[in-house]
């Protein structure tokens, strides 16, 4: 790793001011994405500034319209154990990683790096959730920006993400074999108005929505109303651990067992 | 038997308290006063002329001691090979020059370029990075068949092509074995692909090499699996420094798989390194430096053809083998594919004819050598794929057609020029039909149908050559070496034992096992006996541990320099006792005068050695202290048969397995509990192999697979619980433990019968799938069911 | 450089280090507590596993500063007030749950995460508690026996013998 300083602040304030003075600095959710990427030596901020002490922005509590709000800095482990009002998406998130990972990395930080196979982006995406920064509110739908890339500002912080809850929903998640990061997800959420479809791992532009089956879904749903649909390989990731084609045809798989399973 | 465990007795393992408790001493956990850091500066282009390294603007940078380049290293010798294959044609095999840092050329990715040696790791980095290097990329050959053709470029320019050696086996069979075919009245053939692996053990490689300037001594502290093997090849072969002033420590070790085996460049480096700057000098491999410097392993393209009669006897068996040997020979890479291979393709069959053809080739890879099983995992794939498949094509049953087929009387001479002294095929195949309970295969079959699962059932046997080996043999087939083990066993006046053995530990418990042996042979408590291993300056001469020759090899060495120890304490207990020698009988460590109620406790005898007021001077030293070295007259012959059964998912191509059974012929056991361990570590390396793990490079020669993110490493829930039983036993008869090895076995035995099972699962489903390549990744398996 | 003070066993520790300096960095070099491993730099193998603040985390991948403050306890720290091995400890010697051992603080201190979570995991839920932890000697058949075993569950029916 280069050498930088780490700074701990315990206020979301002290966070933004460090983060927009001039020293260069990048912000340390979870580090579980960040830190194997300074050992590269890929990334070489002078400073870091470690959010794992703000406790204004972790923690999970239900908003006064429903919705299930999760602070951007509560770890993997603590939205499996206490999102029992949105079962799959703590099902989702008690399959990330593996547990020491899972009590370090949090959805922040996930959300943030946006990698192309991470399971979050689904969850995020699938429930047309509203990420909140420390200065907006921005619409899952306009959140990603292809592969590691978002419409965060530099030195914007993540501090909640807001999930409506569905009637139903599920992620079914098909492992990369050796990373076990997903080679395709899908996360399915039928709402009121409407099923979101959300993938992740297969597309070369990051996550995605599938708007044939969300509207197969919409009118039937159940399995069987996928049966015929499919993706292209066209534009899947293609690599050592599958073919566009075989991405594409899992993303069929996982949409309908993410149905049975909701 | 001794109160805390003899021979046979599960002996829980005395080194487990000081690893689970975070005592133990691995390479890294050694810090010398005043220690640099060593960091590698290595090619990041497969192939290229260099054509200049300028560390101008690194070599004032903060921290930086001494930058090192190829020019360093002119006079100084290359990495050794330590076998040399001679080809069908009666040629030595092409040897290139592998110097310790690049000069000239870089030949892969990782090919190390310059070595800063600094104050901190990271200061080292940093300097790393200002070094300037010119390279002309030249275009690499990744593929072993391109890398043969006509005006390939050449890995080395001194070189007359990237074939290292044209290897046929035995030669003077090849018209014989053609004319087999001719008449044969069914072949099968198959071509496949045993895939290029990385060994893995989770222990990266260390080095820290010291320096004392008062004395001219050089230590190197080094993660190996054979301590004197490295002081001889680096002494003699690399820095030139004699043995008695070099000494090679390999502490605790974690765990090894072949792959610390070698000379590495890296070991060479920070003993010179430690020398020229008079100070310690510490390298520690990342995990991401590993997957690029650690040698390689299996990488062999393959064309097997089965000879059958018309009552489905094998009449002659035919093979055509690349194997990739990397840039550069790693130390005894040319064995594998060759003396490793080819004599155990016979595996556990009576075919009459062999022949065995195999080209060896250089490509801008990472060099590739022995892992966990070495040649005998290639022989024993394609041998036990291609029954397989030959089965399916007659309509056999494939445990049937190979009973019929096996050898039965024992010793048995193979075409392929061993002897196998013992074996009970027939019997470990009924215990394997018993435990694997392959009469309840139809009921499972359908359970898993009715989950909407695919299921198959594989079958395979396997017979490996552990305990290398006879000297003189393997002298005479190419060997730089010899492969005798050597143990001293030092009584102490109180009655204590430290056993001295050149093998070495690095998982395998010999703290524990050894000092089982020599209790059961003198009747005392094991807790009395300790092992010292891994240090030249206090073991003697030994070639260590690989080829599951622990205690075959230095297990014999053990009980050779104990038997004297014996004899020679007889000797004392019969003057305390006034009695002949001849009379003496030592049982549960009481020396007694047969027929008589006189005896002597052992610790009166070993008092009585070294305190010799009432002794026979005149006629023995001194003193009980004894030295062995043990060349074995034959390879053991480990051998039995594994099944496994698969469930696919349909819709996904995704391989669990289900169940794993693996009916073993080990010989003599002395801990049963740590044979069943050595299994099971094969078995799980072995489904690795089969299902997730793959070495792959991209045409341009970058390692698409250089970590854990695209490495598949088995995990815990890629495994079940395994069933293995060894009480078949058909002990070894020219050891005199009767002991075979098991440290292989698994990791030979498992792949095959996992490929066998997927393709019984497809073809169980009507899928006209005979073969798939491993590993059978769900996208493979998926695609193969495509058609 | 800054200083960071943490609980480390039972004892405060407290030493110098860069903001760059990972967890593992300064348990074994600044305090020779040199049973945590580094067996990877993708936070993958596992052979880091410490407890901080109760929870298991990989110490390659967590920066000391970041522990400021915090309870850590690593392999040292697991063994019986008396120094005989912890129950898991025993268990893994028992069913001979390690081979060479570099793995083995990583595991135990998963499987103690694992057991104060689910006092009485199944089979498959101890193996996908493994996930982020790799053994590449034993095949994994007798650290899952073994945590079963220190469970306090009957392992005798398990393959083998």
């Amino acid at each position: 790793m280069y050498a930088f300083d780490i700074e701990r602040p315990t206020r979301l304030a002290d966070a933004v001011k460090l983060l927009s003075d001039s020293v260069e600095s990048q912000p340390l959710g979870g580090g579980q994405t960040l830190i194997p990427t300074l050992k590269q030596r890929l990334a070489m901020p002078d400073r870091l500034v470690s959010l794992g002490a703000i406790d204004e922005i972790k923690g999970i509590c239900t908003g006064d319209d429903g919705a299930l709000c999760i602070g951007g800095t509560t770890t993997h482990a603590d939205v499996a154990a206490g999102a029992g009002a949105y079962p799959a998406l703590a099902g989702l998130a008690g399959n990330i990683g593996d547990p020491a990972v899972r009590n370090r990395g949090t959805i922040g930080g996930s959300l943030a790096n946006n990698d192309p196979s991470a399971c979050y982006p689904a969850g995020v995406l699938g429930s047309g959730a509203t990420v909140v920064t420390n200065t907006r509110e921005i619409a899952a739908d306009d959140f990603f920006d292809g592969l590691f890339a978002t419409v965060l500002e530099e030195g914007e912080i993540i501090t909640e993400v807001k999930f409506p809850v569905p009637e139903k929903a599920a992620y079914m998640k098909f492992e990369q074999p050796a990373s076990r990061f997903a080679l395709v997800g899908v996360f399915v959420a039928k709402y009121g108005d409407g099923v979101r479809v959300a993938v992740t791992g297969a597309s070369e532009e990051g996550v995605f929505r599938w708007s044939e089956a969300e509207a197969a879904l919409s009118a039937d749903f159940s399995a069987g109303a996928i049966d015929g649909l499919s993706v292209s390989g066209d534009g899947m990731i293609s690599d050592l651990h599958g073919s566009g084609d075989y991405r594409a045809h899992l993303v069929g798989v996982m949409t309908k067992r993410a149905v049975a399973a909701a | 038997m001794p109160a805390d465990g003899g021979i046979g007795a599960a002996t829980a393992r005395r080194e487990d308290v000081r690893f689970l408790t975070g005592v133990g001493n691995y390479t890294d956990d050694i810090n010398l006063r005043g220690q640099a850091y060593v960091h590698f500066l290595r090619s990041d282009v497969a192939h290229g002329t260099l054509n200049s390294v300028d560390t101008s603007a690194a070599d004032g940078m903060p921290g930086v001691l001494r930058i090192f380049t190829g020019a360093d290293f002119a006079e100084v010798g290359g990495l050794p090979c330590g076998w040399q294959v001679t080809d069908r044609h009666g040629e030595v095999m092409q040897e290139p020059a592998h110097p310790v840092l690049a000069q000239g050329k870089v030949r892969h990715v990782g090919d190390p370029i310059a070595a800063i040696v600094a104050e901190t790791r990271e200061q080292a980095r940093d300097a790393a990075e200002a070094i300037e290097v010119d390279i002309d990329d030249l275009p690499a050959v990744i593929d072993m068949k391109a890398a043969l053709e006509d005006g390939a470029p050449k890995v080395h320019d001194d070189l007359t092509s990237n074939l290292c050696y044209d290897w046929g086996f035995v030669e003077e069979n090849k018209g014989a074995v053609d004319e087999a075919f001719a008449n044969a009245a069914h072949v099968t053939t198959l071509e496949l692909v045993n895939q290029r692996l990385v060994a893995n053990p989770m222990e990266p490689r260390v080095a820290v090499g010291d320096y004392n300037r008062g004395t001219d001594d050089s230590t190197l502290y080094t993660t190996s699996q054979n301590p004197h093997v490295i002081r001889l090849l680096m002494g003699a072969f690399v820095l030139g420094i004699p043995e008695h002033k070099l000494r090679v420590v390999a502490p605790d070790v974690g765990g090894g798989f072949g792959s610390k085996i070698f000379h590495y460049a890296e070991e060479a480096f920070c003993t010179f390194a430690a020398k020229a700057l008079n100070r310690p000098v510490k390298w520690t491999s990342s995990r991401s430096e590993a997957f690029m410097t650690d040698a390689h392993g299996r990488d062999h393209v393959t064309k097997i053809e089965l000879a059958l009669d018309a009552d489905n006897n094998f009449t002659a068996l035919r093979t055509d083998t690349h194997a990739n040997m990397g840039a550069y020979l790693s130390t005894f890479a040319p064995s594998v594919p060759t003396w490793l291979h080819g004599t155990l393709m016979a595996g556990n069959y009576k075919t009459p004819l062999i022949y065995v053809n195999v080209k060896a080739v250089f490509t801008n890879t990472v060099p590739v050598d022995a892992y966990r099983g070495a040649g005998r995992p290639e022989a024993t794939f394609q041998l036990e794929r291609v029954i397989d498949k030959a089965a399916r094509e007659l309509g056999v049953d494939p445990i049937a057609l190979r009973r019929q087929n096996f050898v039965t009387e024992f010793p048995y001479a193979t075409p392929v020029a061993v002897e196998y002294d013992t074996g009970d095929y027939v019997a470990t195949m009924d215990k394997l039909e018993e435990i694997a309970d392959l009469s309840g295969f139809d009921a499972r079959l359908a359970e898993s149908q009715a989950k909407g699962k695919l299921r198959g059932l594989g079958i395979n046997c396997y017979i490996e050559a552990c305990g290398i080996a006879p000297s003189n043999l393997v002298g005479q087939l190419g060997a730089r070496a010899g492969l005798y083990e050597s143990a001293t066993v030092r009584v102490n006046a109180t009655g204590g034992i430290t056993v001295m053995t050149g093998s070495h530990s690095h998982g395998q418990g010999h703290e524990t096992a050894f000092p089982q042996v020599v209790a059961d042979m003198i009747g005392i408590d094991a807790s009395m006996i300790e092992i010292e291993h891994g240090d030249t300056a206090n073991t003697p001469m030994g070639m260590g541990t690989y080829g599951s020759r622990s205690l075959a090899v230095g297990g014999s060495a053990m009980v050779r320099a104990t038997e004297k120890i014996i004899n020679k304490a007889k000797k004392i207990a019969a003057h305390l006792m006034e009695a002949a020698d001849a009379d003496i009988e030592l049982k549960d460590g009481q020396f007694s005068v047969a027929g008589t109620d006189k005896s002597v406790a052992w610790g009166d005898v070993t008092l009585a050695a070294y305190v010799p007021h009432n002794y026979p001077l005149e006629e023995i030293e001194p003193g009980l202290e004894e030295t062995a070295f043990y060349d074995p007259a034959n390879f053991t012959y480990p051998a039995g048969a594994y099944a496994c059964e698969v469930e696919v998912d349909p819709d996904t191509g995704k391989v669990t397995i289900e169940r794993f059974s693996a009916a073993d012929d080990f010989g003599n056991i002395v801990n049963p509990m740590i044979v069943d361990g050595q299994v099971h570590g094969g078995i799980g390396q072995g489904i690795g192999q089969a299902l997730l793990e793959s070495c792959v490079y991209d045409e341009s020669g970058q390692l698409l697979s250089g970590s854990y993110m695209d490495y598949a490493m088995p995990r815990a829930d890629d495994v079940p619980f395994y069933v293995v039983d060894h009480s078949c036993q058909t002990p070894c008869t020219h050891n005199p433990l009767g002991v075979k090895g098991c440290g292989e076995a698994g990791a030979i035995g498992s792949p095959p019968a996992v490929v066998n099972a997927v393709v019984d699962a497809l073809q169980r489903a009507g899928h006209g799938v005979t073969h798939i390549d491993m590993p059978l990744s769900p996208s493979r398996v998926w695609q193969a069911m495509q058609g | 450089m800054s200083q960071v003070s943490m609980t480390v066993n039972g004892k405060s520790a407290s030493g110098e280090v860069e903001g760059r300096t990972l967890l593992v960095e300064f348990l074994r070099e600044n305090l020779s507590l040199t049973g945590t491993h580094v067996g990877c730099d993708t936070s993958q193998c596992g052979a880091c596993v410490v407890h901080v603040d109760g929870k298991a985390v990989k110490a390659c991948t967590m920066f000391a500063a970041e522990a400021e403050g915090a309870d850590v306890r690593t392999i040292e720290g697991m063994a019986n007030d008396d120094g005989s091995l912890g129950t898991i400890q025993q268990a893994f010697q028992d069913h001979h749950g390690l081979q060479c051992g570099f793995c083995t603080p990583g595991m135990v201190m998963s499987a103690a995460a694992l057991l104060s979570e689910n006092p009485n995991p199944s089979e498959a839920e101890i193996r996908d508690y493994l996930e982020g932890n790799i053994c590449r000697c034993t095949g994994y058949h007798n650290i899952i026996k073994a945590i079963m075993a220190a469970a306090g569950q009957d392992v005798s029916g398990i393959a083998a013998e």
